[in-house]
């Protein structure tokens, strides 16, 4: 248990329980101004070491008259003596691992059952502990960032993150996409799955930009070239953009069902009875019922529609919002080839696909693609799963789909009809997960959002929003007001399946010359890397 | 422990487990208040901090009277009257706060009294600072019946000690640290004793 302690030393345990947390009466020497909400602290109790995070911090007198009559603060003896003894500072902290001692030796850090003695010294975390917490950066294991005001590098074991799906939030401007990135970096390196990304704002395909600099910030494929393919809804903007893109996606009106219809009820302002007649349709119309209902003309409609229940003022709703998706650029009667396949054949191959939007940023278009193709590349999965287990055979490779805005795709109202629904709730069993970023988590369903594995957060001001997030956590309480402090930019928390305690964390830089370097040089094929950079420069 | 002779405070004539007294052999020659003064033989030495002092006649029926109408000074009135420093004596009283017994410094009260005309010898530096390595002895005064203000013989005591450290500050916000806790429900006495410590 003697582990030496090189960093400061804080203070004693004084009180505390395991489920409210740990009361820590600082030193004198130490300041409540030097410590902050996040830091990780170690305490060595008699028998174990413990690992925990400061989550609170207080101020206290042990003689009220203080507070009435303060003391002569110009006297520096006075203020020194007082600070620490008669007027102190209390760390609340919450313990979430014993690193050292008992079992947690042979079997690494286990989760707390009980709480270090009174009286034992809290110090700051050190390296050492982190990285016996979150391991080394190795073939499984990426560096995401540093932990709150420490170097150490914090890495999260990536196999272990897509087993399940997960999350990333925070309000806009937090640095979502920036994470989100450099996730799909290391997924794309370490996870051994592959990514599909619906990219509705264009910024992971080939670049994307940094706010503050005004400057462009390269993304996937300039530092992966070989490993990432582009697709675009919009070829056009796309060239304009001077992207080289590997596919322009087109969607055939025939390709368009019913169900991709009900998960737009709310952005076409449909009524519940005209979703109803997108499914009667289609069971009557078969695969053309798209651009057979828009060619209905009124005489048609007597025969066409003879005995289903479909009312006209429903058919005519119907009509408006199957009007709108067949005037999007890239919906076509009829596509040969659909895109879905490509994509397939892509992923099959181990490439990671970044589906631009272009310009058709809207949300229809948006919600449309995304549910239609997942859709279909689900399916194929499940077969192609289900097959491989029948006749023992080669899986297929796990697939992270990465989508924005989740919420339209996974409120409560149609969470339970979309495909990404299903996806998030039945984690991964057809090899399948969801990488979901949201600005509003609260607009999610909270039975999808108990089933995200991994959450990272960065800062969220929205009451309900952050309720969601830490709905169901161990210490909500505590990692609220963690979560409310953090910084409005690249600083986040992430907790939950792969990672054994929540921490906060300031994301690795990405934009810099150095910051490329450093990610591609971990692709572990560094000759891959050195002929990609050099194809760069 | 200090080579040199220590410097004799003078001898006991009054003496119970809690404190003694003392009479010095010079008028006038006392040690300061609170100093520490120590008592016994390498058996057992007795640890003082010295409390008060008085300077009265020998004999308790006569009063001293005013003599100086015709003199310029105060020391031309001994000097015309030499009889004065047989009639008058000076005395301390030292409150009992630790002994050391063979190798070993206790903060708690020792065994048994001191000895009527036994001497009282001031402390050395060292011996200051071996019994001063723990500040138990000021739960001692904190806690004594004493005729004069605890306050005033705590930062008075804690003065002398300092002065047998070559960093005093440091020393006395160790104590000054140490008091806090010692009076952590009494701001008002914690401060009033900070107030008169503070260099
Ligand atoms: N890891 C990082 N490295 C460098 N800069 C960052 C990082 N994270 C965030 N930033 C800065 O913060 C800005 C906002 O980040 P980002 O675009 O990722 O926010 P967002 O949460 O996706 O916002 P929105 O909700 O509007 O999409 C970036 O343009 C960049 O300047
Ligand atoms: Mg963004």
């Amino acid at each position: 248990m003697n582990q030496d302690n090189k960093e400061p030393k804080l203070g004693i345990i004084v009180a505390g329980s395991l489920n409210k947390g740990i009361e820590v009466k600082l030193d004198g020497s130490a300041s409540v101004e030097d410590v902050a909400v996040g830091r990780y602290v170690a305490i060595e109790g008699r028998r174990h070491r413990f690992l925990g995070m400061l989550t609170d911090v207080s101020l206290g007198v042990t003689d009220p008259h203080l507070t009435l009559t303060p003391p002569d603060t110009n006297d520096p003896f006075i203020t020194e003596v007082l600070s620490g003894t008669s007027a102190y500072g209390t760390l609340h902290i919450t313990p979430y691992l014993i690193i050292g001692g008992g079992a947690s030796i042979i079997e690494g850090p286990q989760p707390v059952k009980t709480v270090p003695s009174h009286f034992s010294p809290v110090y700051l975390a050190s390296d050492n502990d982190i990285e016996l917490v979150f391991g080394k950066e190795d073939k499984d294991r990426f560096w995401i960032g540093n932990p709150l005001d420490m170097e150490t590098k914090l890495c999260l074991n990536l196999p272990e993150l897509v087993k399940r799906s997960n999350g990333i939030f925070g309000k806009s401007g937090t640095g979502k996409t920036f994470l989100t990135r450099m996730l799909l970096i290391g997924i794309l390196q370490k996870s051994q799955a592959v990514n599909l990304i619906f990219d509705m704002h264009n910024e992971y395909g080939w670049e994307g930009t940094s706010e503050g600099s005004k400057r462009k910030v390269k993304a996937l494929k300039q530092l992966f070239q070989s490993k990432v393919a582009v697709f675009t809804l919009d070829e056009e903007n796309s060239r304009h953009r001077r992207v080289s893109t590997d596919f322009t996606v087109k969607i055939g009106f025939d390709e368009i069902t019913a169900e991709d219809i009900s998960i737009l009820r709310v952005t076409l302002n449909l009524t519940d009875l005209a979703v109803e007649a997108a499914y009667q349709l289609q069971r009557r119309l078969g695969r053309s019922w798209l651009r057979q209902t828009l060619e209905l003309s009124d005489e048609d409609i007597e025969d066409k529609l003879e005995g289903l229940n479909i009312h006209t003022s429903s058919l005519q709703s119907l009509k408006r919002g199957l009007n709108t998706i067949s005037r999007l650029p890239f919906m076509q009667p009829h596509v040969d080839t659909p895109a879905v396949n490509e994509l397939i054949s892509y992923l099959d191959r181990g490439i990671n696909v970044v589906l631009e939007f272009g310009r058709y940023k809207d949300i229809t278009a948006y919600i449309l693609v995304a549910n239609l193709l997942t859709r279909r590349i689900y399916d194929r999965y499940r077969d192609l799963t289900e097959k491989a287990m029948a006749e023992n055979t080669q899986p297929p490779i796990p697939l992270v789909i990465t989508i924005e805005e989740a919420h339209k795709f996974l409120n409560p109202e149609i969470a339970s009809q979309t495909i990404f629904g299903t996806i998030a709730r039945e984690m991964r069993k057809y090899n399948v997960t969801l990488l979901v970023i949201d600005q509003r988590p609260s607009g999610i369903d909270s039975e999808v959002m108990s089933q995200i594995g991994t959450k990272i957060t960065c800062l969220l001001d929205n009451e309900r929003d952050i309720d969601s997030v830490l709905s169901g956590v161990f210490g909500k309480g505590e990692l609220k007001s963690v979560l409310a402090k953090l910084a409005t930019k690249q600083q986040a928390l992430i907790f939950g399946h792969a990672v054994p305690m929540p921490v906060a964390f300031q994301p690795r830089e990405y934009g810099s010359a150095e910051s490329y370097r450093s990610f591609t040089d971990d692709a572990g094929s560094a000759e891959q890397a050195a002929k990609d950079i050099e194809e760069l420069w | 422990m200090s080579t040199e002779a220590p410097q004799r405070a003078g001898e006991i004539i009054a003496t119970s487990t809690t404190d003694f007294t003392a009479q010095c052999y010079e008028l006038y020659q006392l040690p300061p208040l609170g100093s520490p003064v120590k008592n016994g033989d390498a058996e057992l030495e007795i640890y003082a901090i010295v409390y008060n002092a008085t300077t009265s006649s020998i004999e308790p029926g006569r009063h001293p009277i005013a003599r100086g109408k015709d003199e310029t000074s105060e020391e031309a009135i001994y000097h015309s009257n030499p009889q004065l420093e047989k009639l008058l004596r000076s005395e301390f009283s030292a409150l009992v706060v630790g002994h050391k017994a063979g190798d070993k410094v206790h903060h708690y009260l020792p065994p048994k009294p001191a000895r009527i005309h036994s001497f009282v010898h001031l402390c050395s530096p060292q011996e200051i600072r071996d019994f001063s390595q723990s500040l138990g002895f000021l739960d001692i005064i904190i806690n004594s019946q004493l005729p004069i203000p605890r306050d005033e013989l705590i930062a008075a005591c804690l003065r002398q000690i300092s002065r047998a450290y070559e960093d005093a500050d440091s020393f006395l916000v160790l104590v000054g640290k140490r008091l806090a806790a010692l009076l952590s429900d009494n701001f008002s006495q914690l401060s009033a004793i900070l107030e008169r410590i503070k260099q």
